[in-house]
């Protein structure tokens, strides 16, 4: 029945799609973060490529603009060989009238062997893997490159490599994810990772227009005041303020929120002094975090964009080769 | 036509009646129940041994569909799927297009029911005009074209002042007025329950307090103006809890709740099943808990359908993109005899929640098996259990949580002012 099993794993409880870190094995999850170590170095050689997707036609379907996501998807699937096709869906058919699984439908008979898919709902590319099921087509592969506020799953895995690259071991750390939980599939996909992986310590801070509803149930703990809810910890995860959060009722203003929640070297000397800052960008200067800060010598903000593509290299290889 | 249904287990939850018996009909009506009236000739003989004999299921919030969505369901099919369900008598919402504001789309959709000869339909007509929270309706007209009742449907009055209005001029003239309690502001964008499924799935969220504002506005409303107000789908514990209150308080309020309430919860959403996607939305464990209670204790007098056909390419979508809705005439009587049975709830008290008690709340003579009513009667197996599939339901839509669910209870016979419209 459709939506009542994760379709991400197949019966044998392999990897054939990347929807949701969430139920996710630690072992899986640290195999891929394994498998991402080589990749990293692929890009400072001459030569950037590796033969691993050669043939594969992976599509880019991107229903929500995006730059950097897209592009770092690109470049990985180009570094593992394959051919990439990136459609800007938002211009294009659902603008005429196509339904999500119409275009699904097309563009498995153009011969698609993946599809990296960034979508408004939560949801859409676990309907997309379903319906891959369902049509009988389950050697199409789906990423879940943003799905709503659900998920961003390699966003997550990158996070959890850059972690792991400073930091060792995940067993003995405290980690703040702060600003606009509520609709952030980074932070989902990032405490999924963290809680599995055995993070002792993850808080959430932000005001309460921007945390969801028992984001407890999640295995978090609730943190209003900044200053108290980074004292002590190993890594600060900043994430993105929308510049449309400012317009309802959920905040008065960025100015505000920046007096509040902006990370400053003030607030971040109450972390402990080897913490790293991160950010899964675009960053608001200004906004969630001070540019001495963003640039400063604890933020890892740009390693994590390098690592991200060995992390989406990773995935796409491991679930290509399923 | 002179039927005889022989040796039946025959339960009136109108009279508290749960004993076996033969029911005889004649010209339309029950003749008796228990022996023959003198001179008696049976034209056909049902033989009802170890099946129920009760009266037709009443449901008091069907979707039909007509007039204007007819790619969802047609009155045809929905009427074959309620008499499928065992429900004989139903009430329409005004949620069609164009909504029920007009004497005319009610005495248009009143005769097309006629004609189809099946199920009895009331049609509920709009509060206001187009739903459209400002403009009242002519509400007498409506009345005389056919109407028992006023709603809204899903479009709740934002303006509190038209809603006392139009609670007022209902009162005036004794129309009843039924509305589903959600603030239209509160459940604003929000697809699921708000709670630990809907922050984990990263579905906008509708909070309980959207219900439960609804709720006290309506019946500090209901109490200035002295309207008889029915509370439809009632879906929070802390709704459930504020109308025991209210009734304590003897306020002449009514109220149901959906089936797929007694059930399910937001756990069921699963990973994004849209089948899920309901109005208001599937809630915590602890509300389905109260939902229960409630029915059982007599806070919530009726379980109803809330049968909304969806067409398949509504539900083939993103969760949040999705059209509410679930078929559920067809469920009805089978989700009740399974919260019954669960919760060791006689069968005479469960019926009368899908039979009296919406029949009262209709202000209709129904539901009932008394000598001289209406031979309205659904005959149905209680042990045999069925496999819920795309092709097991007669309703348009095959759109329910329920799909691949095994349930209890079979309609067998469904007999409509004596004539056999059902048989299985």
């Amino acid at each position: 029945m459709m939506g009542k099993r994760n379709p991400q794993l197949d019966a044998d409880g392999k990897l054939v799609h990347l929807l949701t870190l969430e139920g996710l094995p630690a072992e899986t999850i640290v195999s891929i973060l394994d498998t991402a170590a080589p990749f990293a170095s692929i890009g400072e050689r001459e030569v950037k490529k590796v033969p691993l997707m050669r043939g594969k036609a992976v599509f880019n379907l991107f229903f929500e603009s995006s730059t950097r996501t897209r592009t770092t998807f690109e470049i990985a699937a180009k570094r593992l060989s394959a051919d990439v096709i990136n459609l800007n869906i938002g211009a294009s058919s659902t603008s005429k009238g196509e339904s999500l699984l119409d275009t699904i439908d097309n563009l498995v008979a153009m011969n698609a062997d993946m599809f990296v898919v960034r979508h408004g709902q939560s949801g859409a590319a676990h309907l997309i893997a379903s319906h891959l099921q369902a049509t009988g087509k389950p050697h199409v592969h789906v990423v879940n490159a943003g799905d709503g506020r659900h998920g961003h799953p390699t966003q997550g895995l990158l996070d959890l490599y850059t972690i792991r690259h400073y930091k060792r071991d995940f067993r003995a750390l405290s980690v703040a994810i702060v600003g606009d939980v509520l609709h952030s599939r980074v932070a989902r996909s990032l405490i999924h990772g963290l809680t599995t992986l055995g993070t002792p310590d993850v808080r959430v801070i932000g005001p309460k227009t921007l945390l969801p509803a028992r984001v407890e149930g999640m295995g978090v703990s609730v943190h209003h005041d900044m200053r108290e809810g980074i004292a002590g910890c190993d890594v600060v995860v900043m994430l993105r303020l929308q510049n449309e959060r400012m317009k309802g009722a959920l905040l008065p203003s960025s100015g505000e929120f920046f007096k509040h929640y902006g990370l400053t070297a003030d607030k971040l000397a109450r972390a402990k002094p080897d913490a790293i800052v991160m950010h899964p960008g675009p960053m608001n200067r200004g906004v969630e975090i001070d540019s001495p800060v963003a640039d400063g010598e604890r933020s890892v903000i740009l390693p994590q964009v390098t690592f991200g593509i060995a992390v989406r290299m990773a995935v796409m290889s491991m679930i290509a080769g399923a | 036509m002179r039927i005889e249904i022989r040796n039946g287990r025959v339960v009136d939850p109108a009279s508290g009646t749960d004993r076996t018996a033969s029911v005889f009909v004649a010209d339309g009506k029950i003749a008796a129940v228990g022996a023959a009236p003198a001179g008696f000739r049976a034209d056909r003989t049902i033989e009802a041994s170890g099946l129920v004999v009760a009266p037709g299921l009443v449901d008091l919030n069907a979707r039909l569909r007509e007039p204007g969505l007819e790619h969802k369901a047609t009155l045809d099919s929905e009427l074959k799927a309620a008499v499928a369900g065992g429900v004989t008598r139903l009430a329409c919402p005004p949620d069609t297009d164009p909504p029920l504001d007009e004497p005319g789309l009610v005495e248009m959709l009143k005769q097309r029911a006629r004609l189809a000869n099946r199920a009895h339909v009331h049609p509920v007509g709009a509060l206001t005009v187009g739903l459209a929270g400002t403009t009242l309706t002519e509400m007498g007209e409506l009345a005389d074209a056919g109407c028992v009742a006023y709603s809204q449907g899903d479009v709740p009055i934002a303006d509190t002042q038209v809603l006392l209005r139009a609670m007022q001029y209902a009162a005036t003239f004794g129309h009843r007025v039924w509305l589903r309690p959600q603030d239209a502001y509160l459940a604003r964008g929000g697809v699921a329950h708000e709670g630990e499924i809907a922050t984990r799935l990263g579905l906008p969220a509708v909070p309980s307090c959207a219900e439960t504002v609804a709720i006290g506005t309506i019946l500090a409303l209901a109490r200035e103006t002295g309207v008889r107000v029915h509370l439809q789908r009632l879906s929070t514990a802390e709704g459930v809890a504020m109308v025991r209150e209210a009734k304590r308080a003897r306020m002449p309020v009514t109220c149901e709740v959906a089936a797929h309430h007694l059930h399910l919860c937001d756990v069921d959403i699963g990973w994004f099943d849209s089948q899920a996607r309901l109005d208001p939305p599937l809630r915590g464990t602890r509300d389905r808990a109260a939902l229960r209670a409630g029915l059982a204790d007599g806070t919530i007098d009726v379980v109803s359908s809330d049968h909304a056909p969806v067409d398949d390419d509504a539900k083939q979508v993103p969760f949040g993109e999705a059209e509410a809705g679930a078929t559920g005439l067809e469920l009805l009587l089978s989700l009740t005899l399974k919260w019954a049975a669960e919760d060791g709830v006689s069968l005479v008290d469960a019926l009368a929640r899908v039979t009296s008690a919406p029949a009262a709340v209709l202000g209709v003579e129904a539901g009932s098996l008394g000598p001289g009513a209406a031979a309205d009667l659904c005959v149905f197996d209680p042990s045999a259990w069925w496999l819920v599939g795309q092709r097991s339901l007669a309703s348009q839509g095959r759109n329910t949580p329920f799909l691949g669910h095994e349930l209890p209870g079979r309609v067998r016979w469904t007999l409509v002012g004596g004539q056999v419209v059902h048989e299985a």
